[in-house]
């Protein structure tokens, strides 16, 4: 019976409120271990495979690896100066500009916890600053977001979590939408878009930056099939995640900060300010 | 004697965390929806052959840490396997006569009730739509209980608990 009673109670709290996440990451260090223990045989498979390849297998991928580094180079060049472009336009627009994100390199641990969601398991925690709402990028795009920070690991909700949403725009004209993660790892819904909307197969939906959880302008997936309905409100679209989230192992954890640009005078700093100010508490 | 003790702790202990790691393996996509609920099979083994040892507050324990494996609410594991521990102590006398195929009738029951509380704690608190393969784990965990019994009790008749 007491048993029963404090389950229930437990239950409520932890839905409720905050006040049990002490419990749960002192207990989730007992847990680390056993994920780690699990995640173990899918790691040294890896492993063996890294260093059974050979020789020449290495070299050229090390040729094509610095070819690959000297092209995104040359990028680089032009992009610190359309970087500084850039401030100077937001500044005349009196806009805030994302300054540098800084980046946390994480690995995922093969553990699956339950099969009707999608969320991962990485092996970087609180002790690393990792913190709930925290966006995660692959070199392909976004990942999803931290939703559980466990001292050791944390707990990631992937994007195509049915209980998931992320705010996009399309790259081509700037439509704004919301994506819906759809219980398929290769497959997000937009169901907020009407029939005669500007979105056509192939277009990039990258990140539109409201909402404040993921940072502006990363790709998020690409449009696939567009169903027009004529007889509902709203068209059916779907789109394939750009980072390949079955295959995904290592992630960046990001930190983003957005600074007001500094302006020509520092009294339109202040005003710029307060109007960002009561926005935000609207 | 406490050897015997130590032994049967140690098995159980293993064979627990074992289970914990099989119930958060990740198995390849189709066999992922398949897997049962390791450790509250496991659990009710244990139950069943030393209730004087394994009792209603361990399995609440056991399903408080499962529940942080696996990112749950806490107490949702907890709940089901403790009073899912409470009737294997009331029928263990019952039970151990049983055959093992009359076994399988109350495992079913065990995981159905279990998957049962799941279903409705999981619907109070996220909008998923529930498929016919939520309900699949109950069945392999039934179809599996056999296997496991002649497993687990090979170990514990290996560490001469009795």
């Amino acid at each position: 019976m007491i048993v029963v009673l404090v389950s229930i109670l437990f239950l409520v709290i932890d839905f409720r409120s905050s006040r049990l996440d002490g419990v749960r990451s002192v207990l989730s260090t007992l847990a680390y271990p056993i994920q780690k223990l699990v995640s173990f045989p899918s790691d040294v498979m890896g492993g063996v495979a890294d260093t059974l390849k050979s020789y020449s297998d290495i070299k050229k991928e090390n040729a094509l690896l610095k070819q690959k580094k000297m092209i995104n180079r040359v990028k680089l060049l032009k992009f610190a100066a359309l970087e500084k472009e850039n401030i100077r336009l937001r500044g005349l627009l009196e806009n805030s500009f994302e300054l540098g994100e800084q980046t946390l390199s994480a690995e995922l641990l093969s553990v699956n916890l339950v099969p009707y969601e999608h969320v991962v398991v990485i092996n970087k925690g609180a002790r690393f600053g990792v913190h709930v709402k925290q966006p995660l990028l692959n070199v392909n795009g976004i990942v999803g977001q931290v939703i559980k920070a466990l001292p050791l690991s944390s707990e990631v909700m992937l994007i195509t979590d049915p209980n998931h949403a992320i705010p996009v725009q399309v790259n081509r004209n700037g439509l704004r939408t919301i994506a819906m993660g759809s219980g398929q790892l290769d497959r997000l819904n937009l169901p907020f878009l009407p029939n005669n909307a500007d979105i056509v197969q192939g277009d990039l939906l990258v990140t539109s930056g409201l909402g404040g959880t993921f940072p502006q302008g990363y790709p998020v997936a690409v449009v696939g099939d567009v169903i027009v309905q004529p007889n509902k409100p709203f068209a059916s679209i779907f789109a394939t995640p750009k980072a390949k989230l079955d295959r995904i192992r290592e992630l960046l954890v990001v930190w983003s900060d957005s600074t007001l640009v500094p302006l020509t005078s520092s009294e339109k700093v202040e005003e710029g300010k307060s109007v960002e100010g009561e926005n935000a508490s609207q | 004697m406490q050897v015997n003790k130590l032994q049967s702790l140690k098995g159980y202990t293993v064979s627990l965390i074992f289970a914990m790691g099989l119930n958060i393996f990740s198995f390849p996509l189709f066999f992922k929806s398949l897997n049962p609920d390791w450790v509250l099979l496991t659990l009710i083994y244990w139950m069943l052959a030393l209730p004087e040892r394994v009792g209603v507050f361990n399995a609440w324990g056991v399903g408080i840490m499962v529940d942080v494996l696996t990112g749950r609410l806490l107490g949702q594991h907890a709940l089901a396997y403790a009073l899912i521990g409470y009737f294997c102590l009331m029928f263990h006398k019952r039970l151990r006569q049983y055959l093992v195929i009359q076994q399988t009738l109350f495992i079913f029951l065990s995981l159905l009730f279990s998957q049962i509380m799941r279903f409705v704690i999981e619907n109070i608190q996220s909008d998923i739509q529930f498929t016919v393969m939520f309900w699949l784990p109950v069945l392999v965990g039934t179809l599996i209980w056999p296997l496991l019994y002649m497993v687990l009790r090979a170990i514990s008749l290996f560490g001469h608990v009795r």
